[in-house]
């Protein structure tokens, strides 16, 4: 068996392929569930967090601050762990899914919260100064004014960070998530054979690809003449 | 010339703003501002860079928080912390500087935002008062366009029709024109003497000398946080008292 022989039998062996495919496309179902979770509930919470942290009340802020501090610096793996290993000690046990679910949404909301934010304080101050002028409150003229300029302006980083760390539903494999990685691993054990990976790696791409291809459209469609 | 040597007798004070103070940290930037601003009048405040004209304009509508001092506008307290600010708000245009049109609305968006939000006006009421507010300012074919599409003294008189559209009782100028390529500047200071024309009462912090001299009621120099001197625009311009007047309008002419 030469060199490329090998490499076919390792990595496209047609026969773990044709068995295990199945178990990769129930993986990509929960991958799927998974990544929609975190991203609704991160993106939400890391939007609210920044419209009351722009109310600029100090001791909220504070609160706000040293939250997304934490989640930001934490290695994603680390809180996935801390919940899961750590929580049934305090008798209660959230699954392997709702661990990786609400670990990787407080690191998107954490993330998210620090791109809204920098986006609220870029819109110059003369656009409050006007709408407040005309009698607008200052709700009315942060959800009129303010807030469809700000988002416009954190899309292209807020569709990056949201793939990068979406992308991290794969730790979940490590407490027993069945996602896609979780599924090739099993499949690699059962098999002998690293095949499932490369079918796992695809899933991934036929996942991801087209998200990112679409925050591409989605930069150029939001730009708008100043 | 008669017309322009006295002041024209006050029919109801509009703004009587008293004894205004305003620290910003160590600095005092206002130190004991009296001006009143009678129906149908325009006043005409100038004065150095850093002489407190802007902010005293800003006060009048609370957009800069006064250390000192009262503030009436039509009867108003703007002080009184019982005040509904957003309420008295609508009846104080402000025009600004650089414009601060919203980027993301159409002209006419711009204008019929507060129509909408604060008047509380349907859609159609407000678009139908967008309309005849952007015909004032000579801007009715200019409805849909973004303001980036506009030239910046179509952005500035669209920034006018957003604050004329609420029916202000007081309309307040931030150097409106300062900010414009010369060639833009007479379209905006046109749309400003047809309001002054249909009487509208107006305090305008600007240098456009020329267009103080034909419109203004009275002049204002400011200097170091006080009113220095006040008058019709033949009295400021032509005789004034005061050294630092004297000085501040040579210098100013000489460009």
């Amino acid at each position: 068996m030469n060199g490329w022989d090998r490499f076919v039998e390792t990595f496209f062996n047609a026969r773990v392929l044709a068995r295990y495919w199945p178990d990769i496309i129930d993986g990509l179902w929960v991958t799927i569930a998974l990544a929609l979770a975190i991203i609704a509930t991160g993106l939400t919470s890391g939007l609210a967090l920044a419209l009351i942290r722009s109310a600029g009340i100090r001791v909220l802020n504070w609160a706000i601050i040293f939250v997304v501090d934490l989640f930001r610096a934490l290695p994603p793996l680390v809180i996935i762990v801390l919940i899961y290993f750590g929580l049934p000690s305090v008798d209660i046990a959230p699954s392997g899914f709702v661990s990786t679910w609400i670990s990787l949404a407080l690191v998107l909301m954490a993330f998210s919260e620090e791109i809204f934010w920098a986006g609220l304080t870029s819109i110059p101050r003369g656009q409050w100064e006007a709408a407040r002028s005309t009698g607008l409150t200052f709700g009315q003229t942060l959800m009129n004014v303010v807030l469809p300029q700000a988002l416009r302006i954190t899309i292209p980083p807020l569709t990056n960070r949201t793939i990068a760390i979406t992308k991290g539903t794969a730790l979940g494999s490590v407490v027993a998530v069945t996602e896609i990685l979780g599924q090739a691993s099993s499949a690699v054990s059962n098999s002998y054979n690293p095949s499932p990976l490369t079918l796992g790696a695809a899933a991934y791409l036929v996942l991801f690809l087209p998200v990112v291809i679409l925050g591409r459209w989605v930069e150029t469609k939001f730009a708008w003449k100043r | 010339m008669t017309a322009t040597e006295t002041p024209r007798a006050p029919t109801g004070a509009i703004v009587e703003a008293r004894g205004i103070h305003k620290h910003f940290g160590t600095l005092h930037v206002l130190k004991g501002v009296d001006l009143d601003v009678a129906e149908r009048e325009l006043v005409f405040v100038i004065g150095p860079s850093g002489s407190g004209k802007s902010t005293l304009l800003r006060c009048l509508n609370r957009l800069e928080e006064p250390s000192a001092g009262t503030i009436t506008v039509d009867g108003i307290n703007l002080l009184d912390p019982r005040t509904d600010l957003n309420h008295a708000r609508q009846r104080i245009g402000m025009v600004f500087q650089s414009f601060n049109l919203y980027p993301h609305m159409t002209a006419l968006g711009n204008v019929t935002l507060a129509l909408r939000k604060v008047a509380g006006k349907t859609r159609a009421e407000a678009e139908e008062i967008g309309q005849s507010a952007l015909a004032r300012v000579g801007l009715a074919d200019r409805a849909g366009h973004m303001p980036g599409q506009l030239s910046g003294g179509q952005q500035q008189r669209v920034a006018i029709a957003r604050a004329i559209a609420l029916e202000p009782r007081v309309m307040l100028f931030d150097e409106p024109t300062s900010a414009l390529d010369p060639e833009l500047v007479g379209s905006v200071l046109g749309v400003m003497r047809s309001l002054r024309e249909s009487g509208m009462t107006m305090v305008v912090v600007s240098h456009e000398m020329g267009f103080a001299r034909a419109a203004a009621d009275r002049v204002v120099f400011m200097d170091d946080g006080l009113i220095v001197e006040q008058g019709t625009p033949a009295h400021v311009f032509e005789a004034p008292r005061h050294e630092r007047t004297r000085a501040f309008i040579s210098q100013i002419q000489r460009h």
